[in-house]
């Protein structure tokens, strides 16, 4: 199976963006009560690209970024993203209590600014998780997030892998979270979600959404 | 100078070939293996971004050769050969491979990495292509960059120095 735009219609892409707006939504409320910051989001994104384009969407192969992985296991398999780029981590990592240094550019990192990042990365991916499993009334469950601090390209690589084994395409359901003011303190994530191939039928019909053709 | 070289990009998943004066470059290897044939008297090499180890993990027939260690070192052979380049003449380099994520769910998958190379091994060695460098393994990510004329192989990864074989 692979996918083009033709053969999703565009209320599937519709309940595709309702899905994104749900999940991160929760996620961006989550964000918000843990830094103490009123966090805006963008309406989200839906897209069917190559894996290049992806990688772009993500600001381009070579940059840095902390990305906390995480496969969906359950009813509707997937993966799920959420990248940060490396100044928004860093200036995360000085919002939370305790003076934890933490220097983009120097090896190693402090183990409690990564430890911090990937409970970041859990709490913001389960409470998008939680929800769109109230929403579906399907059995979701994340893995334990990964966190890993490198190339964007290297990152997103690694959780197309499941996707690449039937398609060379993948349908991204892309969220942005910045804060209000958009200046150089703003949180400008990107959550990206990429359920499986075959779960696509499985979440259309949970919602009651004609068959995926 | 430098800046005048044409440089020949090649995405995930895909492959391409250069002649001096030019360089080719992929960014961003992953779990994913860059592998490098050149002839060094033709001066001309061929880059491949390799994403799965094998193709018969496909499951569906038609798919894109570049994406497997197998098919894409077989047709990058064969689109070397037909741009002049001696098949006796190839020699190999690449790097990649490194497991991104530290291993927690059962998922193979995740330690694809580490297979990626062994399948590229496994093919240059029934072609009877020389590997005359190699950085693969670890957790980083890389970002190659070969000159066909020279035959060097520039690695750059985050934070550390960049790394010529």
């Amino acid at each position: 199976m692979n996918f083009s735009e033709k053969n999703i219609s565009s209320i599937q892409l519709d309940i595709l963006k309702e899905i994104g707006n749900i999940g991160a939504g929760h996620a961006a409320t989550a964000l918000s009560t843990l830094l103490n910051k009123k966090i805006d989001m963008s309406v989200p994104d839906v897209k069917i690209v190559s894996f290049d384009e992806m990688i772009d969407m993500a600001g381009g192969p070579e940059n840095v970024v902390a990305g906390v992985f995480l496969r969906i296991e359950g009813d509707a398999p997937g993966s799920m993203f959420f990248v940060l780029p490396l100044e928004q981590a860093e200036i995360f990592i000085r919002e939370l209590p305790g003076n934890i240094p933490f220097c983009a550019d120097e090896l190693p990192y402090d183990e409690l600014a990564v430890s911090a990042l990937q409970e970041l990365g859990n709490i913001l991916s389960g409470s998008y998780l939680s929800s769109l499993s109230d929403f579906t009334k399907l059995s979701l469950f994340p893995s334990v997030p990964m966190l890993s601090i490198d190339m964007v390209g290297a990152i997103i690589g690694t959780g197309l892998l499941e996707i690449s084994q039937v398609s060379d395409y993948a349908i991204v359901i892309d969220t942005a979270l910045n804060d209000e003011l958009q200046n150089t303190n703003a949180v400008n994530g990107h959550f990206f979600l990429l359920p499986d191939p075959e779960s696509f039928q499985i979440i259309f019909k949970a919602l009651g959404v004609p068959d995926y053709e | 100078m430098n800046s005048l070289l044409e440089i020949v990009k090649v995405g995930i998943a895909d492959m391409n070939i250069v002649k001096t004066p030019g360089l080719i470059r992929t960014s961003g290897l992953g779990s994913c293996v860059g592998v490098v044939l050149y002839d060094l008297s033709a001066e001309i090499a061929g880059l491949a971004h390799i994403m799965l180890p094998d193709s018969s993990l496909a499951k569906n027939t038609s798919f894109n050769s570049a994406k497997y260690a197998d098919t894409a070192i077989r047709d990058l052979v064969s689109l070397l050969m037909k741009n002049g380049a001696k098949a006796s003449r190839l020699n190999a380099k690449i790097a990649g491979g490194a497991q991104m994520f530290q291993y927690s769910s059962g998922s193979d998958l995740m330690r694809i990495g580490p297979r990626n190379v062994e399948a590229v091994k496994k093919e240059l060695y029934s072609l009877k292509i020389a590997i005359l460098g190699e950085d693969v393994g670890g957790h980083s990510g890389r970002t190659i960059e070969f000159n066909p004329e020279s035959g060097e192989l520039v690695i750059r990864t985050v934070n550390k120095d960049k790394v010529v074989i």
